[in-house]
């Protein structure tokens, strides 16, 4: 249903792939695209399957298989890596006892590492969904993902 | 005509089109500067970066394959430092690829053990760092081995810009790049119209046929069955060339003595069913055109096209004859008309074809393939199994003596042996269908416009009675495509299109570029092994199917006519609609009488 | 009507917006409601303001104090007692030393433009989503000078004349870029703006069109105008949520006054835009990769030639710059070539904005006249190193080089690093003080390459994982002296034979790693140990 009113909005060119793997994975309450959803989309723009498929691999905002209802993007570039974003990553493991690119059994969130997310200045960040959290200290991302745990966002 | 360019290459002035590559500039010159990802049938991917030349002017280095000449240019294609590059590219190839030589399937055929071995690099020169992936045998023809991929990216430009099926594709990125279908689903569950010509251009030994070789062994060393060969018209223009011989030789007599010392107990020949094919094919177009049937009929005998027919158009499965492939028909006859014969219980007989085909493979295990009340055809060699077969046997193939098949069921003409060639079949319909509609022979036999490696080709035809006939060719599915989009077009705007009959194979040339064939089966070859059948055709005593005694007499002893309801039952088949997803079949289109 | 008092201008970035500076803002403008006061005062969003690292950021005017790491619970506070009393709260003002010309709001914007900020002149002063306040700093005048009273050729003269060259890395001149593309025939040509800024430490451009959208959509209808272009494209980083809104307004607004759309100016020439958002491939910042990408596809480099400004996107003339490019653009045509030569050094002309980042006291961005020293940038505008000595600083990003100490004094510009073999890049400064490892950051740089090749050609897609196992090795104590020579003699082939600049960068921050720090890289394959306590030398799995 979703899937129908998103391809709606857009005109059936191959330039929109991007924008539209893009709007269809916000709506997915699992924060990925489906198979169906490509099928859909390959027949929507008049490409390959496979083409839709590859393409949507190369990006890694775009997943492929369900995360959890909550994507935690730790960066690591550089700048971060200097201001300490390893142990930062040590901890959310143990957080949240998962693994990088695993998702909590309760599908509540998913552990990414991402290149710089250009908010370099108040490094180490990270994303979750959509919000951007800096300065990272061990205490203050404790509490964050407590927030999240207990729904205070 | 283009611009002439002026360069110099090593110091060596060449002059050549503007637009040229400095690659083959270089030819000119006598350099061949080493390769990897290129071949010269598909444009370049850039991907390997072994080509790398220098040239004043442009710092740093550029690769030959894609850069193209400038007036003046003077190139360095050999120094000191391009040898070191090159070897530091390979050694990383080879760093990344399952260094499996002496049990690989392309061994001796590889281009990168060939590279590695010419430039001299040494293959442990960086750590082997290779993330396993299991082999794809999802698929009953093609064997993907993800390992020893280089990702130079041929097959899938091959399947998309030449084939255009899309059935692989480059996935995910940077080191974990890699070919694959979509979710990983595997090739047995994509659109794959096992074509095969993603392995022909494999420089590697990374795709391959799904082996049906130990099973036909073991047929062959049970002494209860009786096993049965059949060999396709496009395989006696290869083999030779596997053995030593010029390419475009062909080889019947020395097949057929290899074939028995192999220990088959009867050897056919596809070329005797391909006859029979053009019977039923003629006869089924003669019966079109004279009783308003749909038009235009289109050839049904390659398998990768009557697959990619049902994925992507449907809307002319009625267009497409009901005629099997002579594979096909060969099989059913033997497991009915031969075991009749020669009272062989049909359950006993191994039924088994040397195909230049990987879609063949396909094609025996389809269900509707079953009209003898067994499989027809138990087990599809490609032409680089059957190579293996001789060499497996120990046998001497060049000096082979010239020996005799099962004559009832290997007699064939001249139009039988150009099946294997592009327009080939157009042309033996042609003649047994001017004689079908006219009762008189062609006055002459050679339809000259359907022959040659161009993509789409055109005839008119003035038929005595019926008026001028237009026919088409196409080879390749790209072409396929281009062509019957046209005619989709005609057929849903005006109910009628401008052809009466086309050809379609799958496969660039035809049967003789075979997906089956050897490793590394340019178009050039294709052709010059699609010369040698005509070369085979015109030195035949009879050039027309309709004049094949041993099809006559078939017809007399177990037919009855062309087009009977035994033939129907028999040599006739229906098709089904499959999804652009997965290739599964979704409905049938069309029934079987 | 009343008469508006004091100005309180509210810092709405990326950065300030993970601080919370929309409860501050919310919580002033409720209080000052409370307080009957919204019509005297007047709250104004503003862009980035330079400053980083330090929260929410206000600047109350014409007092000309600054407020840092402001919470809502302050805000009472700062109303009562600066906005009712005028006395300025202490304990939130900032101190630090960053430099005066970027963050001194004493001058009217008009004095501004003689000083050298040109890129950044609006921004944190004007409300970038209002296109009123953009048009009353003189926006869209050069586009109108342009149309109005130049031919294309003389645009793209004046642009050659100012010696701009492209910002987003490799230098090029700008005007020749353009030139080559605006004799051609071959219509539709299109102008596309690089805004997939994935340098680690460069966020320049997201701060550019967060604080000053407009800016860049003016450079790119003048660019347009220059190259015969009718459509243009910003391909932004599908990350900067903030820079797509604001962008988008921007366009939205400027269709609504006839800047963008049919007849500009009443003029024949007619320009749209369209934002496409990136999906998280760095590569993309490669312009072929970007036009692979704008069309729909996988982010893989093209071969070239053609070079895109011959046949780019969809295969038709193409020029594709840098954001910060773009946003030169206005102040050259309104203020001339020989002012924004006067700029600068001789072959780099203008100036640079830089994110400076790391072990600095005042992390942010910059914007200074070409050439400025290192040692300037850190130690007159960043407030000087944190936390030790100063070791390096990693400029321009991961496809950046190494600076130790020896290079302080360096003039940054394009020419004077070349004489090294390093790059400006995209003026992204990482500091390291003499507590890191370089070993460490060696290996996090090589697995970003690792991560980001886009996995084409075969030199970059192994060779960027060789180089990350390598590194590896060293790290975890398990390196060789042959390991790291090889680290150095696969990325200089890689420099040659790697299709694109991702694959050819490794080369560059290994060779002055090794340059520089040879010691201390060599202190991990000899005796195993990292120095810092930083490397993980026991070896075990990170990842």
């Amino acid at each position: 249903m979703k899937r129908k009113e998103i391809l709606r909005k857009y005109e059936a060119k191959p330039d929109n792939l991007l924008y539209i793997l893009h709007d269809i994975q916000d709506a997915s309450p699992y924060n990925y695209v489906t198979e169906e959803d490509m099928e859909e989309i390959a027949d929507f723009l008049g490409l390959p399957y496979s083409k839709v498929y590859g393409t949507a691999t190369f990006y890694s905002m775009i997943s492929q298989k369900p995360r959890g209802k909550h994507v935690i993007r730790l960066c690591d570039s550089p700048p971060c890596h200097l201001m300490g974003s390893e142990s930062i990553l040590d901890i959310l493991k143990e957080e949240l006892g998962i693994d990088v690119g695993q998702t909590t059994p309760d599908m509540l969130f998913t552990l990414e590492i991402t290149s710089c997310l250009g908010v370099c200045g108040v490094a180490p960040a990270m994303m979750i969904d959509e919000e951007v959290f800096g300065n990272l200290t061990p205490k203050k991302l404790r509490k964050i993902i407590k927030d999240y745990r207990e729904g205070n966002v | 005509m283009a611009e002439m360019v002026k360069l110099y290459i090593d110091g060596i002035e060449v002059e050549v089109p503007e637009g040229t590559t400095i690659l083959n500039a270089a030819k000119k010159a006598g350099k061949s500067i080493p390769t990897l990802c290129y071949h010269e049938d598909l444009p370049p991917t850039a991907a390997c970066g072994v080509c790398v030349i220098e040239y004043e002017g442009r710092p740093g280095m550029q690769r030959a394959c894609c850069t193209p000449v400038a007036p003046g240019m003077k190139v360095i294609t050999n120094s000191k430092l391009l040898r070191e590059r090159r070897k530091a590219v390979v050694g990383l190839v080879l760093s990344n690829h399952n260094v499996d030589c002496p049990s690989c399937a392309a061994n001796e055929k590889c281009e990168l053990q060939k590279l590695a071995n010419d430039l001299g690099v040494d293959m442990h020169m960086y750590e082997k760092i290779l993330d396993h992936r299991p082999e794809d045998k999802t698929s009953v023809a093609i064997v993907r081995d993800p390992d020893k991929c280089i990702l130079c990216g041929r097959c899938v430009t091959v399947c998309d810009e030449i084939q255009t099926v899309h059935a692989i594709e480059i996935t995910d990125r940077g080191f974990e790049a890699h070919v694959d279908t979509a979710f990983s689903a595997g090739m047995g569950a994509s659109p794959c119209v096992n074509c095969g010509q993603c392995i022909v251009y494999c420089p590697t030994g990374a795709l391959r046929e799904q082996s049906h070789l130990e099973a036909v062994w073991d047929a062959i060393l049970d002494p209860e069955k009786h096993v049965v060969v059949q060999e396709a018209p496009a395989i006696r223009a290869s083999i030779g060339e596997e053995f030593g011989m010029e390419i475009g030789s062909v080889t019947v007599g020395k097949m057929y003595a290899a074939l028995k010392r192999i220990g088959f107990d009867a050897i056919f020949d596809t070329n005797f069913s391909a006859d029979l094919t053009i019977m039923e094919e003629g006869t089924e177009l003669v019966q079109r055109i004279n009783n308003g049937g749909k038009l235009p009929l289109i050839t049904s005998c390659s398998p990768g096209w009557v697959k990619f027919m049902e994925t992507f158009f449907p809307n002319l499965g009625e267009n497409t004859s009901t005629a099997k492939s002579p594979q096909q028909m060969m099989g059913a006859l033997t497991k009915t008309y031969y075991a009749e014969k020669s009272g062989i219980d049909p359950e006993k007989i191994v039924s088994v074809s040397i195909m230049p085909c990987t879609a063949k493979k396909f094609e025996a295990q389809r269900p509707e393939m079953r009209d003898s009340g067994y499989q027809d055809v138990d087990y599809v060699l490609t032409t680089r199994e059957f190579v293996r077969m001789i060499r497996e046997a120990g046998l001497d193939f060049k000096n082979l003596p010239e020996e005799e098949p099962y004559h009832a069921l290997a007699d064939y003409t001249g139009a039988a042996t150009i099946f294997g060639a592009t327009g080939g079949v157009m042309e033996a319909a042609v003649r047994s269908a001017y004689y079908l509609l006219t009762k008189k022979d062609m006055p002459n036999v050679d339809i000259k416009p359907v022959r040659g490696m161009e993509g789409i080709k055109e005839a008119e035809l003035e038929i005595p009675g019926v008026g001028k006939v237009k026919v088409a060719v196409a080879h390749g599915l790209g072409n396929a495509r281009e062509l019957l989009t046209k005619v989709s077009k005609q057929l849903e705007e005006t109910g009628k299109s401008e052809y009466a009959f086309i050809e379609i194979m799958a496969c660039p040339g035809g049967c003789v570029g075979g997906g089956g064939q050897p490793y590394g089966s340019s178009i050039a070859m294709r052709a010059r092994r699609g010369e040698g059948l005509y070369q085979e055709d015109s030195s035949l005593p009879k050039r027309c199917s309709h004049h094949n005694e041993a099809i006559l007499n078939l017809y007399k002893e177990f037919l009855g006519e062309p087009g009977s309801k035994k033939a129907h039952k028999l040599l006739h088949t229906n098709y089904v609609e499959r999804s652009v997803v997965s290739g599964d079949a979704v409905r049938e289109i069309t029934h079987k009488h | 009507m009343s008469l508006i008092t004091k100005y309180v201008l509210i810092s709405i970035d990326e950065d300030t917006l993970i601080a919370g500076a929309r409860k501050v803002e919310s919580e002033l403008n409720r209080i000052l409601a409370e307080q009957g006061l919204s019509s005297e005062i007047m709250v104004v969003e503003t862009g980035t303001m330079g400053i980083m690292g330090k929260g929410v950021v206000m600047l109350i005017q014409p007092d000309d104090v600054t407020y840092v790491n402001v919470t809502p619970e302050d805000v009472r506070e700062i109303v009562s007692e600066h906005l009712l009393k005028g006395r300025p709260v202490k304990r939130l003002q900032f101190t630090g030393k960053v430099d005066q010309s970027v963050i001194s709001f004493r001058e009217t914007a008009q004095e501004l433009k003689k000083q050298n900020r040109v890129v950044l002149a609006n921004s944190g002063l004007i409300d970038p989503e209002s296109i009123d306040e953009y048009i009353a700093v003189n926006g869209y005048e050069a586009l109108g000078k342009a149309l109005t009273a130049h031919k294309p050729e003389e645009i793209i003269d004046m642009v050659k004349t100012s010696g701009l060259r492209g910002r987003g890395g490799a230098g090029f001149p700008t005007g020749l870029k353009w030139s080559f593309t605006a004799p051609l025939k071959n219509t539709p040509k299109y102008i596309v703006c690089n805004a997939d800024e994935g340098e680690p430490g460069t966020f320049k451009d997201r701060l550019i069109m967060e604080g000053d959208p407009h800016k860049l959509i003016e450079g790119m209808a003048i660019a347009a105008y220059a190259i015969g272009a009718e459509k243009g494209f910003i391909y932004i980083r599908g990350e900067y949520a903030l820079s797509i809104s604001r962008t988008q307004k921007a366009i939205e607004d400027a269709r609504a006054y006839g800047l963008l759309g049919k007849n500009i100016f009443g003029t024949s020439f007619s320009f749209d835009l369209e934002i496409k958002k990136g999906a998280g491939a760095y590569v993309c910042g490669e312009e072929t990769a970007l036009i692979n990408s704008l069309e729909g596809g996988r982010g893989n480099p093209r071969v070239k030639p053609p070079f895109p400004g011959v046949k780019g996107l969809w295969q038709q003339p193409t020029v594709v710059n840098n954001v910060e490019t773009l946003s030169n653009i206005p102040s050259i045509i309104l203020n001339g070539p020989e002012w924004f030569k006067s700029i600068g050094t001789e072959k780099s002309t203008g100036t640079k904005v830089y994110t400076i980042l790391g072990h600095v006291n005042n992390p942010g961005l910059i914007e200074v006249e070409m050439g400025t020293t290192l040692r300037d940038i850190i130690y007159k505008y960043a407030g000087g190193v944190k936390g030790g000595k100063f070791k390096c600083a990693l400029v321009g990003g991961a496809a950046g080089a190494f600076l130790n100490e020896e290079m302080l004094d360096v003039r940054m510009d394009y020419d004077h690093l070349g004489e090294y073999k390093a790059v400006l890049g995209s003026g992204a400064i990482l500091v390291m003080n003499e507590e890191s490892c370089i070993v460490d950051m060696l290996r996090n740089i090589l697995f970003f390459f690792k991560h980001e090749s886009c996995g084409k050609c075969s030199p970059c897609r192994i060779g960027t994982a060789q180089l990350y196992s390598l590194a590896d090795k060293i790290y975890s104590g398990k390196g060789s002296d042959e390991d790291l020579e090889q680290m150095l003699t696969l990325s200089e082939a890689m420099s040659t034979t790697a299709l694109c600049a991702l694959g050819q960068s490794p080369y560059l921050v290994i060779h002055t790693a090794v340059r520089f720090f040879q010691d201390e890289i060599e202190e991990h394959i000899r005796r195993k140990v990292c120095m810092k306590d930083i490397c993980r030398m026991n070896g075990a799995e990170r990842r």
